[in-house]
Order: C-alpha cells, then structure tokens, then sequence
C-alpha cells in the first residue's frame, strides 16, 4: 500500500528535478527545489510508516526547518540580483563563465 | 514501547568546540541587533577571534589530555573520534586565518540591499555603515563546518551541510566591488547548493528506507544483512554520493566552483576553498567508509572514474583560464581529484585505512594553509576597479614587487608539488597510500596531471617574473596587518611542512590510527 506513496514521492522529485533544469525564472528553479524537498519528507514519512518507527516522522520535522531557512536565504539572493538587474532570469546570469 | 522515555545524554565536553562557536554566532547576532553601529565591528572581531581560538584549545586539549573517545557522543548522533579532532582543528585554524583577512581590507559592501551606484548606496557609503553580520555568518559557517566532518547519522549530516552553507551563500553575495559577478554568484551557488542537497536528502530517505535508521553504524550492518531492497541502497548511496561529491567540486559536479570562486569576495573564497573542502572531505570520507563500507566493491569503482575525471577536467581547463580566481578554483578542483584518490586507497587492512586516511588528513591541512595564502596575496595586487584578476595584468610582477611575486610564486610551486614545499609531501603520502592499496592506475594518471598542473603553475611564474610590466599596471596595496599576518603564516606552514613535515605527518597518522568510531 505504502509503494503508492513511494511512487508519487519519487514523481514529485522527478518533476522538481526536471523544472531545476528547464525553468528560466530564478524564483520557479528555487520552487522546484522546494518540490523536490518535499518529496523527500514525503518519502521519509512513508518509509517510517513501512519501518515502523518514528524516525522518518521526526525527519521530516527537521527538514521543513532546513527548507523554510533556504527559503529565506534563497529569496533574500534573489530579491537582491533582481533589484541590480531587474530580471530573475537566469539566463541573464552570465557574466561568469568560462 | 514500555511508556518510560529514556532520557538522552550529551556529551557537553566533548561538543565543546563546536558549542563555543554556535554560542559565539548566537552573541554575534545580538551585538547585531542592541550595540550601537559604530561598536558592533570593534565587538564582533575580538568575539570572532577569541572563539575560534578557543575553541580550538578546546580541540586540543580533548585531544591531548582527555584522549580520543572511542564511541559516539550525543546518543550516537555526532563522532568526535581521532579524524574529526584532527579535521576540527584544522578548520579552526583556517578560519581563524581567514577571519584575519575578512577584517584586513574593505572586501565588504556598505549596503547589500542598495542598487549598486544608486543614491542609497551612495549615501551608504558617506555614513560609513558596513555588514559587521559577516563575523557571525562567518562563525555560523565555521560551526557547520564543524558539525559536518563528525556528523554520525545522516540527518545530522544534512542539518550541518545546510549550516554550512547557507551563511556561505549570503557571504558570496557580499562583494564591496563587481558587485555584478558577486551577485550572480551567490545565485549559482545557491540554486546549485540546494538542488544538490535536495539529491542529499532524497538519497538520505532510501537509505531510511532501507535500513530502517539514518545511523551511518546501521546503514553498515543493514548493508551485510538486510537482502532483496537493493534497488534502494543503490540509488540511495548514489543521490547520496551526488550530494557529497558536489560539495567538494568533483566532475561531474564541479561547474559551480570557478564561477563560485571567482564572484564571491576574496576572504570568503579563501574561507570555502580552505575550510569546507575540508569539512567536506572529512564527510565524505566518514559516510563511504563507515555508513556504506559494506558496499565498497560498488562505490569503489565508481569514485575512481569520478578522481580521473576531477583531477583531468581540473588541471586540463586550468591550462585555459586567464583569470588568476578562476585558474586557483579549477587548481581547487584538481586538488579534490588528488584526495579522491586517497579516499580509493582504501583495503580491508586497518593499517592500509589509517594510512590513506592520514594522508588525506595531512592533504588538507597543508592545501588549506597555501590556498589561503595564494587567495590573500590576490586580494593585495590591486587595479583601479578592484583587486587585479586578469592574468595578463600580472604580467612582470616579479620586477615591480619581487618579494610578492615570489611568495606568491612559493604558493604555486607547492600547488605543484615541488619538494620542500608542503604540496610535495601530500601528494606523496596519498600517491603511496594509493599505491600499497593497488591503485596504480590512478597514481599514475594523478602523476600526469600534476604535472600538466604544473605547467599552468610555472606558466604564471613565467609570466611574473620574466615579462615587462604593463605600464599603466596594478599597484600592490601595503597589506593591513591583517592580511600580512596571514601571508607570512602561511608561507611558515608552506616551509615548515615541506621542509620539516613529520610532526604534523606524526599528529595525523596517529589521530587516523584509530579510525572511525562506529
């Protein structure tokens, strides 16, 4: 029963994944990061259900945290290159290179 | 479930190191938010200071009088065993170099949140205001970098790389000037950062689901044990191993580092390039050999391809690079690629694993001494628009400032590995230990490509001291006391331990002695 958990969670990852690569806009990278952080405290969550033990519970707890501090970094970096640039593309990012 | 809850039991002792610098952050934070802006600088540098090097005789003293613990503290969670007293010190004292630096120069914008040459920033400026926030981000970084090395189940491991990290994103952004690149930057490294902690963490809960714990001792004996969820153990170590070689800048993942280094302020360059290459190795070193040491005949094979291609793709891009930032991340770059094959030199013997790991551990501290000094002596080499990256504005250093040059042409040559430089004597004993462990191969592709490295070192040698200097040059700023400090310690660690290099040799074989605490 559990696998249908497990199956959606590593779709959501996929779909983050695949939107850190594709996506243009600095803002919706750092949002499919974000998916990508919950499929992880979804998979966490079913795998202690599977194992029977709380551990993945607490985990989850702890990475909420971690996420909601990167948000405030994250957003923090942005707003700033954006204020400089007036873009959040990162595609105009590209001083650096080479 | 029997309703009684066990109380748990910390080691405050042990953690101490780590504690004083978290609790330095912490008054760091409120110096921020009650003391006046024109006393927070002369409260933070003394704080920053003091509690580095206290912590850091905490380190020692746990390591010499209170000998090395042989199990894990706080209820399993953290080991402070031989290899991470050794690593703790050893980032201690980088980042109280680096902090050294940090308050040498005005390498700090006035206002981040201002548009650069904007009225506001203007009037920044005119105020005098500056991020004294820097010293505690900075002791925020430095105790991630602390947890990191020790972390014995994989959440802590987790909680400490974003520790790490985080504040060294911010720090990225904080260039006083090309704020441009500097921006750009703390973007790339963290949007690169978190999708790759996100990898981390995914690979972290197969592994859960897997062995049913995040203890890395679990993990192993769950790998000999537990049979038919392979499918999750393999996937799992592998997102697992994205995560830890990314930190470190290995290729496949090392795209982040040249644009990283180059961008972020030079101090703080010096602090990643020294410090969490440090704390990342010792990390990545704890979870192969203690969390998946089980499952070594899989990983093996796999790292070894991953070291060819780092120390390649390292010293081969090197060759191009025409700025002097770029050129030291991609040498970065080859240098993790040496201490990956290190990390292969690994057998079932004991001894085989306490000689790669001591040659891993002398490794790091002798790299992390000399790319700090090499980062200290770009920020002195200035232009009109900032600190001089282009190589060609380098060009006949070595006649308008030949002791400069010629430290920092010291620094190259021990990049190389020259004998009498310290460079020499961690390639040597990583190159042996990989040898005893039947990694020829390897050695003899990490021979080669310290010698194309070589080529780019003495490229630039070339260039400073036998080219005419460009007549409208860059000027060479009299060094703050600071930055002098720095430079002169880390040409003293860059001879000691190329000329006289058996203690620090003796210290580490005997914190690799004991190995891992399981």
């Amino acid at each position: 029963m559990t696998t249908h958990y497990l199956v959606l969670s590593a779709l959501l990852f996929a779909i983050g994944g695949v939107g850190v690569l594709v996506r243009r806009n600095a803002i919706v990278v750092f949002m499919c990061v974000e998916l990508m952080l919950n499929a992880c405290n979804l998979a966490f969550v079913t795998f202690a259900r599977q194992n029977g033990n709380l551990d993945g519970q607490v985990i989850a707890f702890f990475v909420m945290i971690v996420a909601a501090a990167e948000v405030v970094i994250g957003l923090a970096i942005i707003v700033t290159i954006f204020r400089t640039r007036r873009s959040a593309s990162v595609d105009d990012a590209s001083l650096l290179k080479y | 479930m029997n309703g009684t809850i066990q109380a748990p039991t910390i080691e405050y002792a042990l953690l101490a190191p780590m504690l004083v610098v978290f609790g330095a952050a912490i008054v760091g934070v409120l110096v921020e938010a009650f003391a006046p802006r024109y006393l927070r600088s002369a409260i933070h540098v003394p704080l920053t200071l003091l509690s580095l090097a206290g912590a850091f005789a905490l380190t020692i003293w746990q390591a010499a009088a209170k000998g090395i613990p042989t199990k894990a503290a706080a209820m399993g969670a953290v080991a402070v065993d031989g290899p991470a007293l050794f690593i703790w010190g050893t980032i201690l004292v980088l980042a109280f170099v680096s902090v050294l630096l940090i308050k040498g120069e005005d390498h700090f914008v006035a206002a981040a949140s201002a548009v650069p040459g904007s009225a506001e920033e203007e009037q920044a400026l005119h105020e005098g205001a500056a991020h004294s926030e820097i010293y505690p981000l900075v002791l925020f970084a430095v105790g991630g970098m602390l947890l990191f090395p020790a972390a014995n189940d994989l959440l802590v491991a987790f909680v400490a790389l974003e520790v790490m990290s985080l504040p060294l994103y911010l720090l990225c952004g904080l260039a006083r000037r090309r704020r441009l690149l500097s921006q750009e930057a703390a973007v790339k490294y963290f949007l690169l950062g978190a999708f790759s902690s996100a990898f981390f963490l995914y690979g972290t809960a197969l592994l859960y689901g897997y062995a049913g714990s995040i203890d890395l001792a679990k993990i192993s004996t769950a790998v000999g044990s537990v049979g038919g969820q392979d499918t999750l153990l393999y996937i799992g170590a592998a997102m697992l191993g994205v995560g830890l070689l990314f930190k470190i800048g290995a290729a496949p993942f090392q795209a982040w580092k040249p644009d990283v280094y180059q961008g972020a302020p030079t101090p703080i360059t010096a602090l990643m390039a020294s410090g969490t290459l440090v704390a990342a190795f010792g990390a990545l070193v704890r979870v192969f050999w203690v969390g998946l040491g089980g499952l070594d005949w899989d990983w093996r094979p796999v790292l070894y391809g991953v070291a060819i291609l780092t120390m390649v793709v390292g010293a081969v891009l090197a060759i191009t690079q025409t700025d002097i930032k770029r050129m030291l991340a991609y040498s970065s770059i080859a240098h993790g690629g040496f201490l990956l094959v290190g990390v292969i030199a690994t057998g079932k013997a004991a001894a085989q694993n306490a000689s790669a790991l001591s040659g891993i551990l002398f490794y790091l501290v002798a790299y992390g001494f000399t790319t700090v000094g090499a980062f200290a002596v770009v920020t002195m080499v200035r232009d009109a628009g900032g600190e001089a990256w282009h190589l060609s504005r380098w060009a006949g250093l070595g006649k308008r400032s030949p002791l400069l040059a010629g430290i920092f042409a010291f620094f190259l040559l021990a990049f190389a590995g020259i004998p009498l430089t310290s460079g020499f004597f961690g390639k040597y004993a990583v190159f042996q230990a990989a040898v005893s462990g039947g990694a020829l191969p390897l050695v003899i592709v990490g021979v080669v490509a310290s010698a194309v490295a070589a080529f780019f070192y003495v490229r630039v040698i070339v260039l400073m001291f036998f080219s005419d200097p460009a007549a409208d040059g860059p000027s060479i700023v009299l060094p703050s006391r600071g930055t002098a400090a720095v430079v002169g310690l880390a040409v003293l660690a860059t001879v000691v331990l190329g000329v006289y290099p058996q203690p620090v040799l003796d210290l580490a074989h005997s914190a690799a002695q004991s190995l891992f605490v399981r």
